[in-house]
């Protein structure tokens, strides 16, 4: 009895000397705060210490664009032509010779492009996601979105196997070289995650001009991490035996890898390239900013003019693009990971790829025949139609009965929550802020993470940029705080009923396939511009990770210990609070760390509606092409993101050592 | 620990054997941790268990001596750990051994250089393993060329041989098939077949028949039998199943800690077992089915015979015979001439697992 007692006396020493401590460092910050009139240099960074980070960028970026002009030229040129082949094949018409006398070669006919994806649907997934992906492809063009969509998909089709290439061999590498994969690629994919979109735009825009080639370039680099990644887990995932089998077959090395290791690790790298669509389906929307046209330059135009019934058609097209490729993807994914069926061969290629064939067929018949055609050629008018007066007709309706209510709200929570945040956090010290949060990370990990994230914080303030840093905190605290509210209770809830499961999932399924871009468009419509209409679309945008994570965490918890719980007795009540929750927990936090880095990455996006933080900072670099300003800005939120994942992840690291 | 080192040349050594050596470890060791070769070439080889764990290493194979024989079926026989696994890598170079020598055919194998290597697993080593390692993405007769295709076969020779090795396993008609559409039993047979594509000399089998069911365990043994007497491979077969070990083997090394403690035929282990540890793993042996006349066999007393039997005839292949005749039977060797005679009395015992010469003594 002694003894256990006073075991257990040494083991709650620790905690108790961290309340302490704890309860010392906020008071010192607190003492720091109330003493701001004495120490004004510790709560608001002085700006004449500020260092100059962006314009050294800027001057950088200055020298590049100077002396290595011939390298962009040519980086341009080249990555031009299958570009441009692809644009004029499926959607501005090959030109021949100049002029009046040019000669017109017709882009791929709508009618064939449709059939070949509910053809594509068929031979992937049978009919039902045939008539999906065909449908999708017909919506677009029925409601007159074909041209820009067209635009989009090609630069996806020209985007796409590059990432591929390029995360396959950089995976391959990180994976041969672990001292690579800790030094460089690592370090490398969480920057590259981390840095929002927007801040990707600035160099590009200046080393490549305002052309599809910057976007595709920015949408490359965004999009190739998952591919990276998946290369390294598909290959440290191949079972040890078909490693030593490849060995004693007598592969060499390299037959090893191509013949052996790669066609095993084939479904976790179709995982990683259907995420690799997705990112750049999302990326080419937003890249729209700097010359890539398509749907993502029809919503912004549309939301730049406020016509909120163009940016939702326009928003809708990219939903059902979005739709159609993640489902393509997804089921050659599941495909190769249940394999193959035997089938003879057979010799044709008509007959071994029927889909395939027909499907060149149409296409080249239905082109062949819009030359003379018009209608093969070009979406009718005659049979578009549009639901832009619709939507404008709702939003009127909604605004005339209801403004004062929605007014009334969004009025009520700017006042009582959100301007008092606000304001904790503008004023909150600086110093304070890179001191607590080492302490944090001293405590959940030791010196090295404090010093990452005490320095990470530091950057923000000397770069001059601590007020719009804790801008951006407060919005996307406040966003993720509230998506954890809602997400967390119906991600229980799913892990509670098989029923509510099946109504949720295809839901979250839809959440986040969407290009973050389509989550503001309806918000606007309602509560126009503004940090309420920023805190309700990220709140939709990062509810899905919170809801997702919970559900599988519960789910996980093996049914052994589940039923271990009931047979001795326990209710289902105490079964979910004494036994599933606190086994999911570390799971949980990896949901709610997720869901702080999509809010961080939404509230960026959402400084086209008028906020006021480090994404404001990026836009108005993007509109002025100022590297250095949009570079530091990028950075500061990526430091956001990585200062809380790496607290999170400590956090349930920590955790997990715990549960054993 | 004395006794133990006393009886080792003695239990290993009874099997007189022309057949050339084909393999040899000779005082191999694998250690595990920062700095094990210096730690073992310090100590010239030899070390114990204590010094070993004293420096912080762990030792999956320590100080292993055993020579496999052209033609027989030696198996490795361990409990999960004991370091079995890491001892065959050792054989075939997946696991390079901190210390000692491997001998393939009184060459040593860890001087070889890495083309050598390739070209020596390319055409006279095959090795089946315990969870199959097909490749999923190939069918059946796709998985079965590999090997064939990796040397630079074309693909008539490669599928023509692939086909012959499928005739041999009894997978015909399968060879269009994916390995998720094969039961366990099918997918080793094409691990199997694909092992002996390539023709080798000496077969790693590496727990075999450890994830298929009893009743596939035991027809997959019978297999392996028949294909053993048609193909007469140098076999290194591990497994931790005992029954196992005395159904299939020539000789048995038992391993322990990374320490082989016995090597013999499944009778002289079970006859004379050289630590409690073996003896534990013979209690439950079936005897009458391992133990040979030869054991049984006292001098000739001058007693009228009831039948001859040959010294390797195991007791259970006329146990029902000597017990219904009542008399002793003589134990006649090659030519015909009695060396000795088994008593009923004495059969008797050991089916009914009375010990007398251990109660005597």
């Amino acid at each position: 009895m002694t003894v256990t007692a006073s075991a257990s006396e040494t083991r709650s020493r620790p905690i108790q000397i961290w309340l302490l401590v704890w309860a010392a460092a906020l008071a010192a910050v607190l003492v720091v705060f109330l003493l701001q009139d004495r120490l004004p240099w510790a709560v608001n960074y002085p700006a004449s210490a500020v260092v100059p980070v962006a314009d050294w960028v800027s001057a950088l970026m200055r020298w590049i664009k100077s002396n290595l002009s011939w390298l962009t030229r040519s980086i341009t040129a080249v990555l031009g032509v299958p570009l441009d082949f692809a644009l004029n094949l499926l959607a501005k018409n090959f030109k021949i010779g100049h002029g009046t006398e040019a000669y017109v070669l017709p882009r791929l006919s709508w009618v064939g492009v449709c059939a070949a994806a509910f053809l594509a649907g068929h031979a992937i997934g049978g009919r039902k996601l045939s008539l999906l992906v065909g449908g999708c492809f017909l919506y677009i063009a029925l409601f007159g979105q074909w041209t820009s969509a067209m635009l989009t998909l090609a630069l996806i089709s020209i985007a796409v196997p590059f990432c591929i290439v390029t995360g396959l061999f950089a995976g391959i590498w990180a994976w041969r070289k672990p001292w690579a994969e800790r030094l460089i690629v690592s370090p490398a994919l969480d920057l590259m995650q981390t840095i929002p979109t927007f801040a990707y735009l600035i160099p590009m825009l200046l080393l490549f001009g305002n052309s599809p080639v910057s976007a595709m370039i920015a949408t490359a680099i965004f999009a190739t991490p998952p591919m990276v990644r998946a290369t390294m887990l598909g290959l440290s995932r191949v079972p040890s035996e078909i490693d030593d089998f490849s060995e004693m077959a007598g592969c060499t090395a390299r037959q090893k890898l191509w013949r052996v290791l790669l066609p095993s690790a084939r479904p976790t790298l179709m995982v990683g390239v259907n995420q690799v669509i997705m990112l750049a389906l999302n990326m080419v929307i937003i890249a729209s900013m700097i010359g890539a046209g398509g749907l993502g330059y029809d919503v912004l135009l549309a939301l730049r003019a406020l016509k909120v019934g163009e940016a939702m058609e326009a928003g809708l097209a990219i939903v059902a693009l979005a739709i159609a490729l993640d489902r393509l993807s997804q089921a050659i994914a599941h495909k190769q990971a249940k394999g193959h069926v035997h089938q003879e061969m057979s010799p044709s290629l008509w007959r071994r790829y029927p889909n395939l064939s027909l499907a060149i067929a149409i296409l080249v018949v239905t082109t062949l025949l819009g030359l003379f055609v018009p209608a093969l050629a070009v979406v009718p008018k005659a049979i578009t139609f549009t639901t832009a007066p619709l939507w404008k007709a709702a939003v009127n309706w909604v605004t005339i009965n209801f403004f004062d209510t929605i007014e009334a709200f969004r009025v009520a929570l700017i006042l009582n929550v959100l301007n008092p945040l606000r304001a904790f956090c503008e004023g909150f010290p600086w110093l304070g802020a890179v001191f607590l949060l080492g302490l944090a990370g001293y405590q959940l990990s030791g010196l090295r993470l404090a010093v990452l994230v005490a320095a990470l914080t530091a950057f923000c303030a000397i770069t001059g940029l601590w007020e719009k840093t804790m801008a951006t905190v407060y919005l996307c605290g406040i966003s993720a705080f509230i998506a954890c509210l809602i997400g967390i209770p119906i991600g229980l809830m799913a892990a509670r009923s098989d029923r509510f499961e099946k109504i949720v999932t295809p839901v979250i399924d839809t959440l986040q396939v969407l290009p973050s871009f389509c989550f503001i468009i309806p918000v606007v419509m309602l509560f126009r511009v503004g940090d309420v209409t920023a805190m309700i679309a990220t709140i939709a945008f990062a509810v899905v990770p919170a809801i997702r994570y919970t559900n599988h965490g519960i789910r996980q918890v093996p049914s052994a210990l589940i039923e271990a719980a009931k047979v001795s007795g326990c209710t289902p009540r105490q079964t979910f609070f004494r036994v599933q929750l606190p086994l999911a927990l570390p799971e949980i936090m990896l949901g709610v760390n997720q869901t702080i880095l999509m809010a961080l990455a939404m509230i960026i996006i959402c400084a086209m509606v008028g906020t006021r933080d480090l994404g404001q900072e990026v836009f108005i670099a993007l509109s002025k092409a100022d590297s250095g300003r949009g570079i530091v800005a990028g950075l500061a939120i990526a430091f956001i993101g990585i200062v809380a994942d790496r607290l999170f992840s400590a956090w349930t690291a920590k955790a997990r050592a715990r549960l054993g | 620990m004395t006794d133990k080192i006393d009886q080792k040349p003695n239990a290993a050594g009874t099997l007189k054997d022309a057949r050339p050596v084909k393999l040899a470890c000779r005082n191999v060791w694998k250690l595990f941790g920062s700095n094990a070769a210096s730690f073992i070439r310090e100590r010239d080889g030899k070390a114990s268990m204590a010094d070993v764990t004293a420096a912080g290493l762990v030792g999956a194979v320590r100080a292993v001596d055993l020579e496999i024989r052209q033609g027989e079926i030696f198996i490795i026989m361990g409990l999960s750990g004991s370091g079995k696994s890491t001892l065959v890598r050792c054989m075939s170079r997946l696991v390079e051994p901190t210390h000692g020598k491997v001998e393939f055919e009184g060459k040593d194998l860890l001087k070889i250089s890495d083309a050598a290597l390739i070209e020596l697993r390319r055409h006279r080593m095959g090795m089946v393993f315990q969870n199959f390692a097909l490749l999923p993405h190939l069918n059946v007769l796709e998985n079965i060329a590999f090997p064939l295709s990796i040397q630079g076969q074309d693909r008539p020779t490669r599928e023509a041989r692939a086909r012959e090795v499928i005739e041999l396993v009894g997978l015909r008609g399968r060879e269009h098939f994916y390995p998720r559409e094969l039961s366990g039993g099918q997918q080793q047979r094409v691990g199997i077949a694909r092992s002996l594509a390539t023709k080798p000399e000496i077969w790693f089998l590496d727990e075999p028949f450890s994830a298929l069911d009893p009743l596939i365990r035991r027809e997959m043994q019978d297999e392996l039998m028949r294909l053993q007497t048609m193909l007469h491979k140098t076999i290194v077969f591990i497994t931790h199943d005992f029954d196992e070990a005395i159904r299939l083997a020539d000789r048995i090394a038992i391993m322990k800690d990374g320490e082989v403690i016995q090597i013999g035929t499944p009778e002289e282990l079970v006859v004379n077992p050289a630590t409690d540890y073996v003896a534990e793993f013979t209690r439950d042996v079936d005897r009458a089915k391992v133990i040979s006349a030869r054991s049984l066999m006292r001098a000739c007393d001058g007693s009228e015979h009831g039948g001859t039997v040959a010294p390797g005839a195991k007791i259970s292949s006329f146990s029902a015979s000597i017990v219904s005749t009542n008399k002793p039977f003589a134990v006649v060797n090659g030519t015909g001439k009695p060396i000795g005679e088994v008593s009923p009395q004495a059969v008797i015992d050991l089916l009914a697992g009375v010990d007398r010469s251990r109660a005597g003594a």
